[in-house]
Protein backbone atom coordinates (compact mmCIF):
# COMPACT_ATOMS: atom_id res chain seq x y z
CA UNK A 1 0.00 0.00 0.00
CA UNK A 2 1.70 3.29 -1.30
CA UNK A 3 -0.20 6.85 -0.11
CA UNK A 4 0.67 10.02 -1.19
CA UNK A 5 -0.12 12.45 1.27
CA UNK A 6 -0.14 16.29 -0.26
CA UNK A 7 0.67 19.06 2.33
CA UNK A 8 0.93 22.37 2.55
CA UNK A 9 2.77 24.70 5.25
CA UNK A 10 0.71 27.04 6.53
CA UNK A 11 1.07 30.14 9.08
CA UNK A 12 0.58 29.02 12.69
CA UNK A 13 -3.38 29.06 13.38
CA UNK A 14 -2.97 30.11 16.49
CA UNK A 15 -1.17 33.30 16.11
CA UNK A 16 -3.02 36.61 15.70
CA UNK A 17 -3.23 37.81 11.67
CA UNK A 18 -1.54 40.93 10.66
CA UNK A 19 -2.19 43.05 7.46
CA UNK A 20 0.23 45.49 5.79
CA UNK A 21 -0.72 47.12 2.79
CA UNK A 22 -4.17 45.07 2.39
CA UNK A 23 -2.00 42.34 2.57
CA UNK A 24 -1.76 39.27 5.06
CA UNK A 25 1.92 40.81 7.00
CA UNK A 26 3.47 37.02 7.28
CA UNK A 27 7.25 38.45 7.58
CA UNK A 28 7.07 37.36 11.43
CA UNK A 29 5.18 33.66 10.84
CA UNK A 30 5.64 30.85 12.64
CA UNK A 31 4.99 28.32 9.77
CA UNK A 32 3.00 24.72 10.33
CA UNK A 33 2.07 21.53 8.55
CA UNK A 34 -1.83 22.77 7.93
CA UNK A 35 -3.47 20.44 10.31
CA UNK A 36 -5.79 18.65 8.05
CA UNK A 37 -2.54 17.62 6.00
CA UNK A 38 -0.82 16.43 9.61
CA UNK A 39 -3.80 14.60 10.27
CA UNK A 40 -3.68 13.13 6.71
CA UNK A 41 0.04 11.95 7.60
CA UNK A 42 -1.09 10.41 10.77
CA UNK A 43 -3.97 8.51 8.99
CA UNK A 44 -1.64 7.22 6.13
CA UNK A 45 0.71 5.96 8.74
CA UNK A 46 -2.14 4.25 10.64
CA UNK A 47 -3.05 3.15 7.52
CA UNK A 48 0.16 1.64 6.82
CA UNK A 49 1.30 0.05 10.05
CA UNK A 50 0.64 -2.88 12.43
CA UNK A 51 0.65 -0.37 15.62
CA UNK A 52 1.14 -3.15 18.35
CA UNK A 53 4.53 -4.12 16.32
CA UNK A 54 5.64 -0.90 15.74
CA UNK A 55 6.23 -2.53 11.72
CA UNK A 56 5.28 -0.56 8.84
CA UNK A 57 3.46 -2.10 5.78
CA UNK A 58 3.35 0.22 2.97
CA UNK A 59 4.68 3.63 1.82
CA UNK A 60 3.73 7.03 3.15
CA UNK A 61 5.04 9.82 0.51
CA UNK A 62 4.50 13.18 1.56
CA UNK A 63 4.71 16.65 -1.41
CA UNK A 64 4.47 20.02 -1.37
CA UNK A 65 4.11 22.80 -3.41
CA UNK A 66 6.52 25.16 -1.97
CA UNK A 67 8.87 27.91 -1.41
CA UNK A 68 12.31 26.33 -0.22
CA UNK A 69 11.61 27.02 3.10
CA UNK A 70 8.96 24.55 3.35
CA UNK A 71 11.55 21.50 3.13
CA UNK A 72 10.74 22.36 7.06
CA UNK A 73 7.49 20.80 6.99
CA UNK A 74 8.51 17.81 5.03
CA UNK A 75 11.45 17.14 7.29
CA UNK A 76 8.39 17.47 10.37
CA UNK A 77 6.41 14.67 8.04
CA UNK A 78 9.06 12.19 7.65
CA UNK A 79 9.80 12.63 11.55
CA UNK A 80 6.43 11.50 12.30
CA UNK A 81 7.35 8.44 10.02
CA UNK A 82 6.76 9.22 6.33
CA UNK A 83 8.85 7.34 4.27
CA UNK A 84 9.80 10.25 2.19
CA UNK A 85 9.38 13.53 0.59
CA UNK A 86 9.02 15.40 -2.46
CA UNK A 87 9.52 19.11 -2.73
CA UNK A 88 8.20 20.91 -5.53
CA UNK A 89 9.52 24.46 -5.68
CA UNK A 90 7.29 27.22 -6.16
CA UNK A 91 6.44 30.63 -4.40
CA UNK A 92 2.81 30.69 -3.24
CA UNK A 93 1.83 33.72 -5.25
CA UNK A 94 2.44 31.65 -8.52
CA UNK A 95 -0.27 29.16 -7.38
CA UNK A 96 -4.46 28.61 -7.25
CA UNK A 97 -6.10 25.53 -6.06
CA UNK A 98 -6.13 24.80 -9.94
CA UNK A 99 -2.63 24.69 -10.48
CA UNK A 100 -1.32 22.88 -7.37
CA UNK A 101 -4.17 19.57 -8.16
CA UNK A 102 -2.28 19.94 -11.78
CA UNK A 103 0.89 19.73 -10.36
CA UNK A 104 -0.53 16.36 -8.01
CA UNK A 105 -1.67 14.92 -10.64
CA UNK A 106 2.01 14.90 -12.28
CA UNK A 107 3.49 13.71 -8.88
CA UNK A 108 0.35 11.26 -9.14
CA UNK A 109 1.68 10.11 -12.49
CA UNK A 110 5.11 9.49 -11.72
CA UNK A 111 3.96 7.76 -8.02
CA UNK A 112 1.03 6.09 -8.92
CA UNK A 113 0.37 5.46 -5.66
CA UNK A 114 -3.00 3.43 -4.28
CA UNK A 115 -4.83 6.54 -2.37
CA UNK A 116 -4.16 9.79 -2.35
CA UNK A 117 -4.93 11.03 1.16
CA UNK A 118 -4.83 15.16 2.06
CA UNK A 119 -6.66 17.82 4.57
CA UNK A 120 -9.93 18.44 3.14
CA UNK A 121 -8.53 22.26 3.54
CA UNK A 122 -6.12 24.35 4.34
CA UNK A 123 -6.63 26.45 7.14
CA UNK A 124 -5.09 29.61 5.95
CA UNK A 125 -7.22 29.66 2.77
CA UNK A 126 -10.19 27.76 3.80
CA UNK A 127 -10.86 26.76 0.09
CA UNK A 128 -11.69 22.85 0.25
CA UNK A 129 -11.01 22.06 -3.62
CA UNK A 130 -7.57 20.63 -3.88
CA UNK A 131 -8.77 16.89 -3.44
CA UNK A 132 -12.07 17.54 -5.69
CA UNK A 133 -10.04 18.94 -8.24
CA UNK A 134 -7.44 16.42 -8.01
CA UNK A 135 -10.50 13.28 -8.24
CA UNK A 136 -11.93 14.72 -11.62
CA UNK A 137 -7.91 15.46 -13.24
CA UNK A 138 -6.90 11.60 -12.84
CA UNK A 139 -10.99 10.93 -13.08
CA UNK A 140 -11.10 8.38 -10.45
CA UNK A 141 -12.93 8.50 -6.99
CA UNK A 142 -12.94 10.48 -4.23
CA UNK A 143 -14.25 10.44 -0.50
CA UNK A 144 -14.13 14.38 1.01
CA UNK A 145 -14.67 15.28 5.18
CA UNK A 146 -13.78 11.10 5.85
CA UNK A 147 -14.05 11.27 9.44
CA UNK A 148 -13.16 7.31 9.15
CA UNK A 149 -11.35 5.13 6.85
CA UNK A 150 -11.52 1.12 6.71
CA UNK A 151 -9.68 -1.19 4.04
CA UNK A 152 -11.52 -3.57 2.49
CA UNK A 153 -11.51 -6.18 -0.49
CA UNK A 154 -7.81 -7.08 0.33
CA UNK A 155 -6.41 -3.23 0.21
CA UNK A 156 -8.54 -2.83 -3.17
CA UNK A 157 -10.82 -0.61 -2.15
CA UNK A 158 -11.58 1.33 1.21
CA UNK A 159 -14.80 2.30 2.63
CA UNK A 160 -15.37 5.79 4.13
CA UNK A 161 -17.37 7.81 6.64
CA UNK A 162 -18.14 11.29 5.92
CA UNK A 163 -19.45 14.20 7.53
CA UNK A 164 -22.30 15.63 5.57
CA UNK A 165 -25.13 17.68 6.88
CA UNK A 166 -28.01 15.09 7.26
CA UNK A 167 -25.48 12.51 9.24
CA UNK A 168 -22.78 10.24 8.38
CA UNK A 169 -22.46 9.09 4.98
CA UNK A 170 -20.43 5.62 4.10
CA UNK A 171 -18.84 5.67 1.09
CA UNK A 172 -16.86 2.21 -0.74
CA UNK A 173 -14.06 3.53 -3.22
CA UNK A 174 -12.14 1.45 -5.57
CA UNK A 175 -8.61 2.52 -4.89
CA UNK A 176 -6.91 4.30 -6.34
CA UNK A 177 -8.76 7.06 -4.85
CA UNK A 178 -9.06 10.10 -3.69
CA UNK A 179 -9.70 10.96 0.39
CA UNK A 180 -9.92 14.16 2.32
CA UNK A 181 -9.72 14.38 5.60
CA UNK A 182 -11.30 15.91 8.57
CA UNK A 183 -10.81 16.49 12.08
CA UNK A 184 -12.68 13.36 13.30
CA UNK A 185 -9.89 11.03 11.35
CA UNK A 186 -7.45 10.94 14.66
CA UNK A 187 -9.94 9.98 16.76
CA UNK A 188 -8.49 6.24 18.53
CA UNK A 189 -10.76 4.30 16.06
CA UNK A 190 -10.81 6.24 12.84
CA UNK A 191 -8.66 3.78 11.14
CA UNK A 192 -9.13 0.23 10.00
CA UNK A 193 -5.85 -1.57 8.63
CA UNK A 194 -6.47 -5.12 9.03
CA UNK A 195 -3.64 -5.34 10.41
CA UNK A 196 -3.41 -3.41 13.61
CA UNK A 197 -5.02 -5.46 16.07
CA UNK A 198 -8.57 -4.08 16.59
CA UNK A 199 -7.69 -4.16 20.43
CA UNK A 200 -4.93 -1.89 19.98
CA UNK A 201 -5.98 2.04 21.53
CA UNK A 202 -4.77 4.78 19.31
CA UNK A 203 -4.06 7.84 21.05
CA UNK A 204 -6.87 10.89 20.24
CA UNK A 205 -5.01 13.36 17.85
CA UNK A 206 -1.79 13.16 15.62
CA UNK A 207 1.29 11.50 16.63
CA UNK A 208 4.38 13.69 18.12
CA UNK A 209 7.74 13.06 16.32
CA UNK A 210 10.16 11.48 18.86
CA UNK A 211 13.86 12.14 18.96
CA UNK A 212 14.48 8.82 17.19
CA UNK A 213 12.22 9.59 14.04
CA UNK A 214 13.68 13.72 13.73
CA UNK A 215 17.24 12.46 13.90
CA UNK A 216 15.78 9.71 10.91
CA UNK A 217 14.19 12.16 9.42
CA UNK A 218 17.38 14.21 8.41
CA UNK A 219 18.44 10.99 6.61
CA UNK A 220 14.86 9.98 4.85
CA UNK A 221 15.10 10.88 1.10
CA UNK A 222 13.85 14.41 -0.20
CA UNK A 223 13.80 14.59 -3.88
CA UNK A 224 13.63 17.96 -5.37
CA UNK A 225 11.36 19.50 -8.21
CA UNK A 226 10.47 21.90 -10.46
CA UNK A 227 6.83 22.61 -11.55
CA UNK A 228 8.84 22.32 -15.20
CA UNK A 229 9.97 19.07 -14.32
CA UNK A 230 6.48 17.49 -14.36
CA UNK A 231 5.66 19.25 -16.89
CA UNK A 232 2.96 22.09 -15.38
CA UNK A 233 2.83 25.62 -16.72
CA UNK A 234 0.44 28.10 -16.68
CA UNK A 235 -0.61 31.39 -14.50
CA UNK A 236 -3.36 30.85 -11.31
CA UNK A 237 -6.60 32.16 -12.34
CA UNK A 238 -7.20 33.15 -8.91
CA UNK A 239 -5.77 36.80 -8.05
CA UNK A 240 -6.45 37.79 -4.16
CA UNK A 241 -6.77 41.41 -4.15
CA UNK A 242 -6.77 42.22 -0.57
CA UNK A 243 -7.05 40.86 2.82
CA UNK A 244 -9.14 43.00 5.30
CA UNK A 245 -9.47 42.13 9.67
CA UNK A 246 -13.15 41.92 10.14
CA UNK A 247 -15.08 44.44 12.19
CA UNK A 248 -14.80 43.66 15.97
CA UNK A 249 -18.08 43.37 17.69
CA UNK A 250 -19.07 45.94 20.09
CA UNK A 251 -17.91 45.47 23.93
CA UNK A 252 -20.61 43.12 25.07
CA UNK A 253 -21.70 42.94 29.09
CA UNK A 254 -21.80 40.65 32.08
CA UNK A 255 -25.02 40.64 33.34
CA UNK A 256 -25.67 38.94 36.63
CA UNK A 257 -28.40 36.97 36.88
CA UNK A 258 -30.66 34.44 34.52
CA UNK A 259 -33.59 37.59 35.12
CA UNK A 260 -31.23 40.31 34.27
CA UNK A 261 -30.50 38.34 30.71
CA UNK A 262 -34.04 37.70 30.08
CA UNK A 263 -35.53 40.99 30.56
CA UNK A 264 -32.42 42.40 28.36
CA UNK A 265 -32.72 39.64 25.73
CA UNK A 266 -36.67 40.90 25.31
CA UNK A 267 -35.97 44.42 25.57
CA UNK A 268 -32.54 45.24 25.05
CA UNK A 269 -31.90 43.04 22.13
CA UNK A 270 -35.19 42.11 20.85
CA UNK A 271 -34.58 38.81 20.52
CA UNK A 272 -37.02 37.19 22.56
CA UNK B 1 -22.40 33.27 -21.46
CA UNK B 2 -23.44 35.03 -19.07
CA UNK B 3 -25.84 32.60 -17.41
CA UNK B 4 -26.11 31.48 -13.87
CA UNK B 5 -26.42 27.42 -13.52
CA UNK B 6 -27.37 26.71 -10.01
CA UNK B 7 -27.11 23.54 -8.92
CA UNK B 8 -30.41 23.40 -6.28
CA UNK B 9 -30.41 20.59 -3.29
CA UNK B 10 -34.07 19.66 -2.64
CA UNK B 11 -35.93 17.92 0.32
CA UNK B 12 -38.72 15.81 -1.56
CA UNK B 13 -40.73 18.17 -3.58
CA UNK B 14 -39.47 21.41 -2.52
CA UNK B 15 -36.28 23.18 -2.55
CA UNK B 16 -33.51 22.62 1.08
CA UNK B 17 -32.80 25.94 2.20
CA UNK B 18 -29.54 26.37 1.64
CA UNK B 19 -30.61 26.35 -2.39
CA UNK B 20 -32.80 29.79 -1.72
CA UNK B 21 -29.53 31.32 -0.26
CA UNK B 22 -27.64 30.09 -3.55
CA UNK B 23 -30.36 31.43 -5.56
CA UNK B 24 -30.01 34.74 -3.77
CA UNK B 25 -26.26 34.77 -4.68
CA UNK B 26 -27.17 33.63 -8.23
CA UNK B 27 -29.24 36.55 -8.90
CA UNK B 28 -26.84 38.93 -7.78
CA UNK B 29 -24.41 37.66 -9.58
CA UNK B 30 -26.79 37.24 -12.73
CA UNK B 31 -27.27 40.82 -12.65
CA UNK B 32 -23.71 41.90 -12.66
CA UNK B 33 -23.13 39.53 -15.51
CA UNK B 34 -26.30 40.07 -17.40
CA UNK B 35 -27.69 36.99 -17.93
CA UNK B 36 -30.66 35.02 -16.53
CA UNK B 37 -30.38 32.45 -13.36
CA UNK B 38 -31.06 28.65 -14.69
CA UNK B 39 -31.57 26.00 -11.63
CA UNK B 40 -30.40 22.72 -12.29
CA UNK B 41 -31.73 19.56 -10.12
CA UNK B 42 -30.39 16.10 -10.32
CA UNK B 43 -31.37 12.98 -8.73
CA UNK B 44 -33.91 9.86 -8.46
CA UNK B 45 -37.41 11.51 -7.94
CA UNK B 46 -36.33 14.87 -8.57
CA UNK B 47 -38.66 16.45 -10.82
CA UNK B 48 -41.03 16.23 -7.55
CA UNK B 49 -39.44 19.40 -6.69
CA UNK B 50 -39.36 21.08 -10.32
CA UNK B 51 -42.36 23.07 -9.90
CA UNK B 52 -40.88 24.49 -6.54
CA UNK B 53 -38.17 25.59 -8.43
CA UNK B 54 -39.75 27.09 -11.23
CA UNK B 55 -41.10 29.82 -8.70
CA UNK B 56 -37.70 30.98 -8.21
CA UNK B 57 -36.47 31.34 -11.98
CA UNK B 58 -37.54 31.13 -15.12
CA UNK B 59 -35.58 28.19 -16.16
CA UNK B 60 -34.98 24.92 -14.38
CA UNK B 61 -33.14 22.03 -15.95
CA UNK B 62 -33.97 18.58 -14.70
CA UNK B 63 -31.99 15.77 -14.72
CA UNK B 64 -33.87 12.57 -13.68
CA UNK B 65 -32.41 9.31 -13.77
CA UNK B 66 -32.68 6.04 -10.99
CA UNK B 67 -28.79 6.14 -11.14
CA UNK B 68 -28.88 9.41 -9.35
CA UNK B 69 -30.42 8.21 -6.38
CA UNK B 70 -27.05 8.78 -4.33
CA UNK B 71 -25.52 11.85 -4.60
CA UNK B 72 -22.02 10.76 -5.78
CA UNK B 73 -19.60 13.44 -7.02
CA UNK B 74 -18.00 11.16 -9.60
CA UNK B 75 -22.08 11.15 -11.56
CA UNK B 76 -22.91 14.37 -10.46
CA UNK B 77 -20.10 16.38 -11.60
CA UNK B 78 -19.84 15.76 -15.14
CA UNK B 79 -23.87 16.28 -15.40
CA UNK B 80 -23.24 19.75 -13.68
CA UNK B 81 -19.98 20.47 -15.74
CA UNK B 82 -22.04 19.54 -18.83
CA UNK B 83 -25.18 21.29 -18.69
CA UNK B 84 -22.80 24.64 -17.53
CA UNK B 85 -21.78 24.35 -21.30
CA UNK B 86 -24.95 23.54 -22.80
CA UNK B 87 -26.58 26.60 -20.69
CA UNK B 88 -23.92 29.10 -21.49
CA UNK B 89 -22.76 29.79 -17.80
CA UNK B 90 -20.36 31.64 -16.81
CA UNK B 91 -20.92 31.15 -13.09
CA UNK B 92 -21.59 28.20 -11.93
CA UNK B 93 -22.75 28.09 -7.81
CA UNK B 94 -24.24 26.38 -5.05
CA UNK B 95 -25.09 26.42 -1.67
CA UNK B 96 -21.65 25.81 0.51
CA UNK B 97 -23.06 22.79 2.25
CA UNK B 98 -21.61 19.03 2.72
CA UNK B 99 -23.05 18.46 -1.39
CA UNK B 100 -21.63 21.60 -2.84
CA UNK B 101 -18.28 21.55 -1.09
CA UNK B 102 -17.86 18.11 -2.60
CA UNK B 103 -19.36 18.60 -5.81
CA UNK B 104 -18.38 22.45 -7.11
CA UNK B 105 -14.69 21.80 -7.04
CA UNK B 106 -14.73 18.82 -9.34
CA UNK B 107 -16.84 20.63 -11.12
CA UNK B 108 -14.51 23.34 -11.61
CA UNK B 109 -11.96 21.29 -12.75
CA UNK B 110 -13.27 19.38 -15.70
CA UNK B 111 -14.32 23.15 -16.78
CA UNK B 112 -10.71 23.68 -16.51
CA UNK B 113 -12.27 26.92 -14.36
CA UNK B 114 -10.92 28.98 -11.23
CA UNK B 115 -13.20 28.49 -7.87
CA UNK B 116 -14.59 30.89 -5.03
CA UNK B 117 -15.85 28.85 -2.38
CA UNK B 118 -17.92 29.76 0.51
CA UNK B 119 -18.32 33.17 -0.22
CA UNK B 120 -20.18 36.12 1.75
CA UNK B 121 -20.14 38.12 -1.49
CA UNK B 122 -19.68 39.59 -5.29
CA UNK B 123 -18.97 42.37 -5.36
CA UNK B 124 -17.71 43.04 -9.13
CA UNK B 125 -18.70 40.49 -11.80
CA UNK B 126 -15.62 38.20 -11.01
CA UNK B 127 -14.59 39.29 -7.59
CA UNK B 128 -15.78 38.11 -4.37
CA UNK B 129 -15.34 38.50 -0.62
CA UNK B 130 -14.56 35.25 1.12
CA UNK B 131 -13.36 34.83 4.76
CA UNK B 132 -9.94 32.76 5.54
CA UNK B 133 -7.87 31.80 7.97
CA UNK B 134 -11.48 31.13 10.32
CA UNK B 135 -12.77 34.13 10.50
CA UNK B 136 -10.17 36.09 11.27
CA UNK B 137 -9.88 37.97 7.96
CA UNK B 138 -11.67 38.71 4.70
CA UNK B 139 -9.92 38.15 1.37
CA UNK B 140 -11.52 40.07 -1.80
CA UNK B 141 -10.09 37.78 -4.92
CA UNK B 142 -10.47 37.90 -8.43
CA UNK B 143 -11.31 35.24 -10.91
CA UNK B 144 -9.89 35.56 -14.41
CA UNK B 145 -11.26 32.07 -16.25
CA UNK B 146 -14.24 32.12 -18.44
CA UNK B 147 -16.44 30.18 -16.22
CA UNK B 148 -16.00 30.30 -12.51
CA UNK B 149 -17.65 28.11 -10.00
CA UNK B 150 -18.99 28.96 -6.57
CA UNK B 151 -20.00 28.12 -3.55
CA UNK B 152 -22.10 30.47 -1.24
CA UNK B 153 -22.55 30.63 2.53
CA UNK B 154 -26.03 30.23 3.39
CA UNK B 155 -25.74 32.28 6.44
CA UNK B 156 -24.70 35.26 4.34
CA UNK B 157 -27.18 35.17 1.45
CA UNK B 158 -31.34 35.90 2.57
CA UNK B 159 -33.19 33.50 1.49
CA UNK B 160 -34.56 33.83 -1.67
CA UNK B 161 -38.49 35.13 -2.35
CA UNK B 162 -40.50 33.76 -5.35
CA UNK B 163 -40.80 35.33 -8.54
CA UNK B 164 -43.91 37.27 -9.53
CA UNK B 165 -44.27 34.68 -12.42
CA UNK B 166 -43.10 31.24 -12.60
CA UNK B 167 -40.85 29.47 -14.84
CA UNK B 168 -40.88 26.62 -16.90
CA UNK B 169 -39.16 23.21 -16.62
CA UNK B 170 -37.46 21.14 -18.73
CA UNK B 171 -35.69 17.80 -18.61
CA UNK B 172 -31.83 16.87 -19.71
CA UNK B 173 -30.32 13.30 -20.10
CA UNK B 174 -27.91 12.29 -17.52
CA UNK B 175 -25.66 10.82 -20.34
CA UNK B 176 -23.98 7.91 -19.66
CA UNK B 177 -23.30 7.71 -15.68
CA UNK B 178 -19.79 6.51 -14.82
CA UNK B 179 -19.71 6.00 -10.35
CA UNK B 180 -15.80 5.08 -10.92
CA UNK B 181 -16.40 2.00 -8.91
CA UNK B 182 -17.62 4.57 -6.12
CA UNK B 183 -21.24 4.13 -4.30
CA UNK B 184 -23.30 4.37 -1.40
CA UNK B 185 -23.10 1.93 1.36
CA UNK B 186 -25.21 3.35 4.18
CA UNK B 187 -26.31 6.88 5.52
CA UNK B 188 -26.64 7.14 9.74
CA UNK B 189 -28.88 10.16 10.25
CA UNK B 190 -28.28 12.84 12.58
CA UNK B 191 -29.84 13.56 16.02
CA UNK B 192 -32.22 16.75 15.04
CA UNK B 193 -35.06 15.12 15.56
CA UNK B 194 -38.20 17.39 14.65
CA UNK B 195 -35.96 20.64 15.82
CA UNK B 196 -35.37 23.22 12.95
CA UNK B 197 -32.72 22.70 10.79
CA UNK B 198 -29.44 23.79 12.07
CA UNK B 199 -28.56 25.67 9.15
CA UNK B 200 -31.06 27.87 9.29
CA UNK B 201 -32.60 28.32 12.36
CA UNK B 202 -33.15 31.77 13.73
CA UNK B 203 -32.11 30.87 17.24
CA UNK B 204 -29.67 28.06 18.11
CA UNK B 205 -29.03 26.64 21.51
CA UNK B 206 -25.27 25.29 21.60
CA UNK B 207 -23.29 23.29 24.48
CA UNK B 208 -19.59 22.35 25.23
CA UNK B 209 -17.47 20.19 26.88
CA UNK B 210 -18.51 21.34 30.03
CA UNK B 211 -21.69 20.04 29.41
CA UNK B 212 -19.93 17.07 31.30
CA UNK B 213 -21.96 13.81 29.17
CA UNK B 214 -24.70 13.05 26.64
CA UNK B 215 -27.31 13.45 29.13
CA UNK B 216 -27.23 16.33 30.33
CA UNK B 217 -27.82 17.85 26.84
CA UNK B 218 -31.24 16.78 27.89
CA UNK B 219 -31.50 20.26 29.69
CA UNK B 220 -30.51 21.96 26.88
CA UNK B 221 -33.01 20.63 24.90
CA UNK B 222 -35.48 22.08 26.70
CA UNK B 223 -34.65 25.30 26.56
CA UNK B 224 -34.15 25.03 22.90
CA UNK B 225 -37.92 23.64 23.06
CA UNK B 226 -38.93 26.61 24.41
CA UNK B 227 -37.27 29.21 21.50
CA UNK B 228 -37.69 26.76 18.87
CA UNK B 229 -33.79 26.36 18.40
CA UNK B 230 -31.87 24.18 16.70
CA UNK B 231 -29.15 22.30 18.52
CA UNK B 232 -25.21 23.38 17.85
CA UNK B 233 -22.24 21.89 19.88
CA UNK B 234 -18.71 22.84 19.66
CA UNK B 235 -15.97 20.35 18.10
CA UNK B 236 -15.08 19.62 22.26
CA UNK B 237 -18.22 17.90 22.64
CA UNK B 238 -19.06 16.38 19.38
CA UNK B 239 -16.04 14.80 19.86
CA UNK B 240 -16.68 13.63 23.06
CA UNK B 241 -19.57 11.35 21.99
CA UNK B 242 -21.77 13.69 23.79
CA UNK B 243 -23.77 14.80 20.87
CA UNK B 244 -23.94 13.58 16.99
CA UNK B 245 -21.11 15.23 14.68
CA UNK B 246 -23.38 17.03 12.51
CA UNK B 247 -24.45 18.94 15.57
CA UNK B 248 -20.96 20.46 15.33
CA UNK B 249 -20.58 24.84 14.80
CA UNK B 250 -17.34 25.98 13.82
CA UNK B 251 -14.42 25.97 10.74
CA UNK B 252 -14.87 22.55 10.41
CA UNK B 253 -18.48 21.98 10.94
CA UNK B 254 -21.72 24.25 9.92
CA UNK B 255 -21.28 28.09 10.27
CA UNK B 256 -24.33 29.82 11.36
CA UNK B 257 -25.56 32.71 11.82
CA UNK B 258 -29.10 33.19 14.28
CA UNK B 259 -30.82 36.03 15.31
CA UNK B 260 -29.41 34.35 18.64
CA UNK B 261 -26.83 32.31 19.51
CA UNK B 262 -26.84 31.08 23.24
CA UNK B 263 -22.85 29.36 23.76
CA UNK B 264 -23.54 27.18 27.29
CA UNK B 265 -20.39 25.62 28.63
CA UNK B 266 -18.38 26.54 25.71
CA UNK B 267 -15.22 27.88 26.31
CA UNK B 268 -14.55 29.71 22.56
CA UNK B 269 -11.52 28.30 20.76
CA UNK B 270 -11.07 30.09 17.39
CA UNK B 271 -12.40 27.29 15.43
CA UNK B 272 -16.00 27.66 17.18
CA UNK B 273 -16.51 30.79 16.69
CA UNK B 274 -15.61 31.08 13.15
CA UNK B 275 -18.66 29.01 13.28
CA UNK B 276 -20.90 31.42 15.02
CA UNK B 277 -19.68 35.00 15.00
CA UNK B 278 -21.60 36.27 12.90
CA UNK B 279 -24.89 35.71 14.93
CA UNK B 280 -27.08 39.06 15.49
CA UNK B 281 -27.12 38.41 19.29
CA UNK B 282 -24.86 35.88 21.11
CA UNK B 283 -24.73 34.67 24.69
CA UNK B 284 -22.57 32.81 26.88
CA UNK B 285 -23.31 31.31 29.95
CA UNK B 286 -20.07 29.64 31.17
CA UNK B 287 -18.76 28.99 35.12
CA UNK B 288 -14.90 30.03 33.94
CA UNK B 289 -15.19 34.21 33.37
CA UNK B 290 -11.66 33.77 31.80
CA UNK B 291 -13.35 31.67 28.98
CA UNK B 292 -12.66 33.64 25.75
CA UNK B 293 -16.65 33.40 24.42
CA UNK B 294 -17.36 35.98 26.50
CA UNK B 295 -15.00 38.47 24.40
CA UNK B 296 -17.76 38.31 21.56
CA UNK B 297 -20.49 37.25 23.50
CA UNK B 298 -23.32 40.30 23.93
CA UNK B 299 -24.68 39.11 27.17
CA UNK B 300 -22.50 36.98 29.52
CA UNK B 301 -23.47 35.39 32.53
CA UNK B 302 -20.68 33.53 34.61
CA UNK B 303 -22.37 30.88 36.15
CA UNK B 304 -22.69 26.77 35.82
CA UNK B 305 -24.96 25.34 33.45
CA UNK B 306 -26.76 23.14 36.45
CA UNK B 307 -27.69 26.47 38.05
CA UNK B 308 -28.96 28.67 35.54
CA UNK B 309 -30.45 26.71 32.35
CA UNK B 310 -33.73 25.63 34.09
CA UNK B 311 -34.63 28.69 35.53
CA UNK B 312 -33.53 30.21 32.45
CA UNK B 313 -35.80 28.18 30.34
CA UNK B 314 -38.65 28.83 33.09
CA UNK B 315 -38.08 32.57 32.69
CA UNK B 316 -38.35 32.30 28.89
CA UNK B 317 -41.65 29.56 29.03
CA UNK B 318 -42.85 32.74 31.27
CA UNK B 319 -41.99 35.72 28.53
CA UNK B 320 -43.10 33.91 25.81
CA UNK B 321 -46.57 32.85 27.60
CA UNK B 322 -47.18 36.53 28.44
CA UNK B 323 -46.02 37.57 24.57
CA UNK B 324 -48.54 34.82 23.42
Amino acid sequence: MKILVPVKRVPDPELKANIKDGKLDLSGAQWVVNTFDEYAVEAALRLTENADEGSRDGEVVVVTIGPDDAAVQLRSCLAMGADRAIHVASEDAELDSLLVAKTLKAVYDEEKPDMVLLGKQAVDGDTNQVGQMLAALLNLPQATFAASIELADENKACVVSREVDAGVEFKKLPLPGIVTVDLRIVSPKAITNGITPESHEYADGPRYASLKGIMKAKKKPMDNKSMADLGVSGSPVVKELEVTLPEARAAGQIVESVEELVKKLSEEAKAL
Amino acid sequence: MGNVLTLCETNGAVLRSNALSAITFARKAAELHGGEVILLLIGKGVSAASADACKYASKVVVVENDGLEHCLAETYAPIVAKTAKDEGASIVCAAAGAVGKDILPRVAALLDSGMASDIADIDGKNTFKRSILAGNAFSRIEISSDIICVTARQSEFAPAEALAAAGTSTTADAGELNTLGAEFVKLEGGGGGDRPDLNDASVVVSGGRGMGNGDNFAVLEKLAGSLNAAMGASRAATDAGYVPADWQVGQTGKIVAPDLYIAVAISGAIQHLAGMKNSKTIVAINKDAEAPIFQIADYGLVAKWEDTIESLTAEITKLKASQA
